[in-house]
C-alpha cells in the first residue's frame, strides 16, 4: 500500500524511532555492564548469557510459529529478555535451568498474555523471581564453588569496600555487580533519550535515604548498600521498561519511590537477602493504577462534573 | 435442563462443565491435593463418593426439603456421606488418610458438591442426578490427576511415587509448592479454554451464559435471569 493512501489516526509525525531500534538501544547500553560480567567471571558467564538469548529468541519464534502469529522476533525485544534474565543469574548456574528461565519468560509471561506490550509484568524480573523460588536451593549447591561466584554480598557479614563494589569485583550476579558499566549503559540510554531520569534516580535515592537511616545515619555504610545487589541493573534496565512501569512524570516518581521502599523492607525487615526484583514485580502490578492516578488532563477538556 | 439425555447429563460433568477447568469451582482441594498423584486421585475418588450419594439423597428429598431451609440440609446430608467415606478410608486406606488429613473434612464444604446439589439434583430426577454426580465426580478426577501429574512429574520427578530415573537431576521444585499450583492451574484454565472454545460457557460476555457460575446463581431479581436457558 502507497503511504499516500494509508489513513492513520495521529500522531502523524514519525519520530523515526522504532520497537526494534529501541531495543538495541537498550543492548548496546548492556554491553559494558555483560562485558565486565564476563571478564570478573569468566567464559561460564558468556555461556550463560548464550544460552538464555538463545533460547528467549527460540521460544518466542517457537511460540509464534504453533500459534499462527507474525514472527515478531525481529524487534529484538526476545534477546534483550533473554540478556537481562543472564545478567540477573549467577554464573555457576546449571544452564538447563537458564533454559527453563527463558521459557518461563517467554512463554508464560510475555508470549500468553499477547506478546510485546501486553505482558502484565516484566518478563526477565519474573523469570527472575520465578528461578529463585523454583531453585532455590539447588542453584548454590549444583556447582563448585569458586572464590568469586557466590552468594550476594547483602547476605555476607563483611562488605566488600566501596571501590569494590563500585568496579565488581565481588560475588552476585553476572550482571549486578559492576555498578561502574550499569551507569555507563544508563547515561547511555539517558543520552539516547530512550528513558528518562525520574525511575532509575528516584529509586537509588529513595533506596539511599532509606538505608541512611536505618543504618544510623551511616553515608558510607549506606552507600555501600546501595552499590550492592541488583538495585543499580533493576533501577536502570529492568524498572524503566515502559510496558510495565507508568508513564507520566509523576507516575513514575511513585513508581520508584513504592520500588525503593518495598526493596528496603523487604532487605531488611524480610526473609530474602535482595528484595529489588521483588519490589519492580509488585510495582509492576501496580502500575496501571499508578497511570490511572497520575493520568494527564486533555487539553481543553474539563473533569468530570460529579 | 431436564429435557437432556442420560449420556449428556453424564459427559456434561467430564468435558464440557467440568467442574474445576470450566466452572472454577472446588479450587481449595484442586490447589491442595494435586502435589502427588496419589493424593489427587484419592481426593477425587472420595469427592466422587459423596457427590454421587448426596446429589441421589437430595433428588430423593428434593420435594420434602423446604426451600428456606434447604442449604443447612445439604450440609447435614454432605456431611453424613463425608463422616462415612473418611471413617472407611481411616480404617482401610490409614496412609492415603494421612496425605489428605483436614480437606477430607473439607469435602464438606467443596463448592462442586453444595454447587450440583443446588443447580442440578434439587430440580432433577434421582436417575439424572446420579449420573450428574457421577460425571462431575469423574470430570473432577480426571482434572486433579491431570494437575498433579504436571505437578508431579516436573516438581519432584515421579509418578504416583515411582521415581521417574533419568529427570532425578532435573527437579523444579517449585510445582509441588503453592505458586506452582496456582500456575499450572491457570495455564490448564487457559488450555481448556482454547481446546473447548465454541462448547465451553463464552467467559467474553457478561450475560449469564457468560457468567462460569451461571448454573448456580440463584439471585431471583436478576435481570439477565433466564438468558441462560
Amino acid at each position: 500500500m502507497s503511504s499516500l493512501t494509508k489513513l492513520t489516526i495521529s500522531p502523524h509525525i514519525h519520530s523515526g524511532r522504532s520497537t526494534a531500534g529501541i531495543m538495541r538501544d537498550v543492548i548496546i547500553a548492556l554491553l559494558p555492564v555483560s562485558v565486565a560480567g564476563v571478564l570478573i567471571f569468566g567464559l561460564r558467564a558468556l555461556a550463560v548469557i548464550a544460552v538464555c538469548v538463545i533460547s528467549c529468541v527460540g521460544f518466542e519464534a517457537l511460540f509464534n510459529l504453533i500459534t499462527k502469529k507474525d514472527q515478531t522476533i525481529g524487534d529484538f525485544s526476545a534477546v534483550l529478555t533473554g540478556l537481562l534474565l543472564a545478567l540477573n543469574l549467577p554464573a555457576n548456574i546449571p544452564l538447563w535451568q537458564c533454559v527453563i528461565g527463558a521459557l518461563f519468560a517467554i512463554i508464560v509471561v510475555k508470549c500468553l498474555f499477547g506478546g510485546i506490550g501486553h505482558n502484565l509484568v516484566n518478563p526477565a524480573i519474573t523469570a527472575r523471581v520465578f528461578m529463585l523460588v523454583a531453585f532455590g536451593s539447588m542453584a548454590v549447591a549444583a556447582f563448585p564453588v569458586d572464590t568469586v561466584a557466590g552468594a550476594t554480598p547483602l547476605s555476607a557479614e563483611k562488605m566488600p569496600t566501596l571501590i569494590t563494589l563500585f568496579l565488581g569485583n565481588y560475588g552476585g550476579a553476572i550482571g549486578e555487580t559492576c555498578t561502574l558499566a550499569l551507569i555507563i549503559g544508563g547515561v547511555y540510554l539517558l543520552v539516547r533519550k530512550v528513558i528518562t531520569w525520574h525511575i532509575p534516580v528516584v529509586f537509588i535515592l529513595t533506596v539511599f535515604v532509606f538505608s541512611f537511616f536505618y543504618k544510623g545515619f551511616d553515608a558510607v555504610s549506606a552507600l555501600s548498600l546501595v552499590m550492592s545487589g541488583g538495585l543499580f541493573i533493576g533501577a536502570i534496565f529492568m524498572a524503566t521498561d515502559y510496558v510495565t512501569s507508568p508513564a507520566t512524570a509523576w507516575g513514575k516518581v511513585i513508581f520508584a519511590v513504592g520500588a525503593g521502599v518495598l526493596t528496603c523492607l523487604i532487605r531488611y525487615y524480610g526473609t530474602y537477602p535482595e528484595g529489588v526484583s521483588f519490589a519492580i514485580l509488585f510495582m509492576n502490578i501496580l502500575t496501571p493504577y499508578i497511570s490511572k492516578w497520575t493520568k494527564h488532563k486533555v487539553f481543553g477538556t474539563q473533569e468530570a462534573v460529579k | 435442563m431436564n429435557k437432556k439425555n442420560n449420556l449428556s447429563v453424564l459427559l456434561n460433568g467430564i468435558i464440557k462443565e467440568n467442574p474445576t477447568l470450566v466452572l472454577i469451582l472446588g479450587t481449595c482441594p484442586t490447589l491442595a491435593t494435586t502435589n502427588t498423584v496419589d493424593g489427587a486421585f484419592g481426593m477425587g475418588i472420595a469427592a466422587l463418593c459423596v457427590l454421587l450419594c448426596s446429589n441421589i439423597f437430595i433428588s430423593l428429598l428434593r420435594k420434602i426439603i423446604p426451600d428456606s431451609m434447604r442449604i443447612p440440609c445439604y450440609i447435614v446430608i454432605i456431611a453424613g456421606f463425608v463422616t462415612i467415606v473418611k471413617l472407611l478410608i481411616q480404617a482401610f486406606l490409614p496412609s492415603l488418610y494421612a496425605t489428605l488429613g483436614v480437606y477430607l473434612d473439607l469435602i464438606t464444604v467443596n463448592c462442586i458438591i453444595l454447587g450440583r446439589a443446588e443447580m442440578f439434583a434439587n430440580k432433577s430426577p434421582v436417575v439424572k442426578s446420579a449420573l450428574d454426580g457421577l460425571g462431575m465426580g469423574i470430570g473432577f478426577t480426571l482434572s486433579l490427576c491431570a494437575m498433579a501429574t504436571i505437578r508431579e512429574v516436573f516438581g519432584a520427578a515421579s509418578f504416583a511415587g515411582i521415581a521417574i530415573p533419568f529427570m532425578q537431576n532435573y527437579k523444579i521444585e517449585f510445582f509441588t509448592k503453592a505458586p506452582g499450583g496456582l500456575l499450572v492451574y491457570g495455564l490448564l484454565i487457559a488450555l481448556i479454554y482454547v481446546i473447548t472454545k465454541g462448547k465451553a460457557p463464552a467467559k467474553t460476555s457478561f450475560s449469564c451464559q457468560g457468567c462460569p457460575n451461571a448454573a448456580t446463581c440463584t439471585i431471583e431479581t436478576c435481570s439477565k435471569k433466564g438468558e441462560n436457558a
